[in-house]
């Protein structure tokens, strides 16, 4: 099992405040690897990391064989790295179907083509429909992405995730303001994937955690508290302390404890 | 904002917005035996500046970056027709290639730094370049002739030999062609795929770079494109005024085509060019009837088509037709 992503010591300040601190990180390829970690963990902060949107103060990332730690978010996503947002990120005036058409568009290397109608570009419109399949949103092709609801919305989000055909699939608290039924049809999603797509989750929900993960890291006050398999995890003394808030309070007042 | 990969037209909406476009352009076409030529002149001068509208439209309803210095390719444009006039070719479709060029050129030139800005800021930039290239033409007086500008620059000649086109209505075709070329390239531009990636990078720019794409690209394409638009619409006005000054590129012919699209309605080309024809309309036949204030009723227009018609000429044509994309608003 080779590791599709790792990261070496990835650290991020803002001032004084260290965010992250000396992640080393490794996604086998396949897997469904989750990030949990109460608020304040760092979670967030490596997510923008990985995406490339946040720029590490000390670190590597190697993505595929290649170091990508320098390279901009859209390099990154060319190389094979797609990202969901965690507030539905949408071109809300174009319809459904050309929301994701500027994915597979892109994938087909045809975003600055100037002559033949977008419409015409028949394999560009076929893979878009079929990716909108993949997600159940078939049926909603022709609307304006801003008519949809919030559970379709998180839908087309996966689907433009999907459509550039990534590697590595990285969500961002995918079922924040789900809906129970609209998170399950989401893990029902995700699971679908198999493991032609390695996916990287950061989530809150810990039932779709341990429903979706294969392995689980644990962050804690910005560094690497637990990794394992989800059974592990769920039994690891140390997390659950975490998650209840004790932990913390030994930071403050007792020294030497970690 | 209506194109369409935007709002999906039927069939029979199709067929009447194509029926719709025969009749304006026959319409169009027959001007000169309609009118006088004083008439046919000012619609010359209409349709050139419909074109710099078409293409800033293309700039700021399309791809989202509204500039407020469109004049300054427009009057590089109209320098070098009038310049290549009076000292190399009378040959008009050159004087209109090489303007497209120098305008092209221009915005290759400050587009590099300027479309890598957002909003307000590209807004300031595009205004101060604007500025640039006005006091450019007002101090460079061995070139552009100063204040004064470039007078009596002659008659295009439609091929290497051919006599001069002095008759008003003659003149008005060739605009009318040139014009009609001009906006055709662009309207397919704006429905290719790559016209798609603007709206995308309109909508939501970071989303398109967690697609993949690498933003600057199309920016910096479609800032050229419109330069040179803007380019081309400069040498048709010197081929109609026959004369160009420092005031031909002030910021009153910026804001008078920024104008035009925003009455017109953003993104859909054609309202740019209805647009086009309410400014110079009112600002060349209302003013002097109004002794000089033509200004004030272009302000009272802007106000009314911002309250009587957010979206514009194309935006009311859409949201009576009910199609949903334009009324539902944006989160």
């Amino acid at each position: 099992m080779t590791a599709l992503l790792e990261t070496t010591g990835l650290t991020r300040r803002y001032g004084s405040l260290v965010a992250l601190d000396g992640v080393s990180l490794s996604v086998t390829a396949g897997a469904r690897h989750a990030v949990i970690g109460p608020n304040g963990a760092g979670k967030s902060t490596l997510f923008g990391l990985l995406t490339g949107s946040l720029r590490p103060s000390a670190g590597r990332i190697t993505f595929d064989g290649q170091d990508v730690t320098g390279r901009p978010d859209h390099a990154r996503a060319r190389a094979g790295m797609g990202k969901t947002f965690q507030h539905s990120s949408l071109f809300t005036s174009l319809a459904v179907l050309d929301n994701v058409a500027l994915a597979t568009q892109r994938a087909a290397g045809l975003g600055m083509a100037m002559l033949r109608p977008a419409g015409r570009h028949a394999a560009v419109r076929e893979e878009a429909m079929r990716q909108l399949e993949l997600v159940g949103l078939a049926g909603r092709a022709a609307a304006p992405a801003a008519a949809l609801s919030h559970g379709e919305r998180r839908q087309l989000e996966v689907a433009l995730a999907l459509a550039t055909s990534p590697k590595l699939l990285l969500l961002d608290e995918p079922t924040a303001g789900m809906s129970a039924a609209d998170s399950v049809r989401f893990a029902e999603l995700v699971e679908s994937l198999g493991s032609a797509v390695t996916v990287l989750i950061i989530e809150h929900d810990l039932d779709v955690v341990f429903r979706l993960a294969t392995r689980v890291t644990v962050l804690h006050l910005g560094r690497v508290l637990a990794d394992g398999t989800p059974g592990q995890i769920r039994a690891d003394e140390r997390v659950q302390r975490a998650y209840l808030g004790d932990a913390a309070l030994d930071d403050q007042f007792l020294e030497g404890t970690r | 904002m209506s194109t369409a990969t935007e709002a999906p037209a039927t069939a029979a909406s199709q067929a009447m917005a194509r029926g719709a476009a025969g009749l304006v352009l026959g319409l169009l076409a027959l001007v000169p035996l309609l009118v006088s030529s004083n008439v046919a002149d000012m619609l010359t001068r209409v349709l050139a500046f419909a074109l710099l509208a078409i293409g800033l439209d293309l700039l700021a309803g399309v791809g989202g970056l509204p500039s407020l210095g469109q004049a300054a390719p427009f009057g590089v444009g109209a320098y070098t027709a009038a310049l290549l006039a009076k000292h190399v070719t009378t040959v008009g479709p050159v004087q209109l290639l090489a303007a497209a060029v120098a305008g092209a050129g221009l915005a290759a030139a400050v587009g590099w730094l300027l479309v890598r800005s957002r909003g307000t800021y590209f807004l300031m930039l595009t205004l101060a370049v604007g500025e640039i290239v006005h006091e450019l033409a007002d101090r460079w007086e061995g070139v552009t002739g100063g204040s004064n500008g470039l007078a009596g620059v002659p008659a295009i000649t439609l091929y290497p030999g051919a006599p001069p086109v002095r008759l008003a209505g003659l003149l008005y075709w060739y605009v009318l062609a040139a014009v009609l070329v001009c906006a055709g390239a662009l309207w397919v531009v704006s429905r290719s795929a790559f016209g798609r990636t603007l709206r995308g990078v309109r909508d939501n720019e970071e989303r398109m770079r967690s697609l993949g794409y690498w933003t600057f690209l199309p920016k910096y394409a479609v800032f050229c494109i419109a330069g040179a638009a803007a380019g081309a619409a400069g040498s048709l006005w010197v081929a109609q005024a026959r004369f160009v000054s420092p005031a031909d590129l002030g910021f009153e012919v910026s804001a008078l085509a920024l104008l035009a699209v925003v009455i017109g309605g953003r993104g859909s080309l054609w309202g740019a060019a209805l647009g086009a024809a309410v400014v110079v309309l009112v600002r060349e036949e209302l003013s002097p009837q109004l002794g000089g204030r033509g200004p004030l009723v272009l302000g009272l227009v802007f106000v009314a088509a911002v309250y009587l018609l957010p979206r514009g000429f194309a935006g009311t044509r859409l949201s009576r037709r009910g199609s949903g994309p334009r009324r539902t608003a944006a989160p």
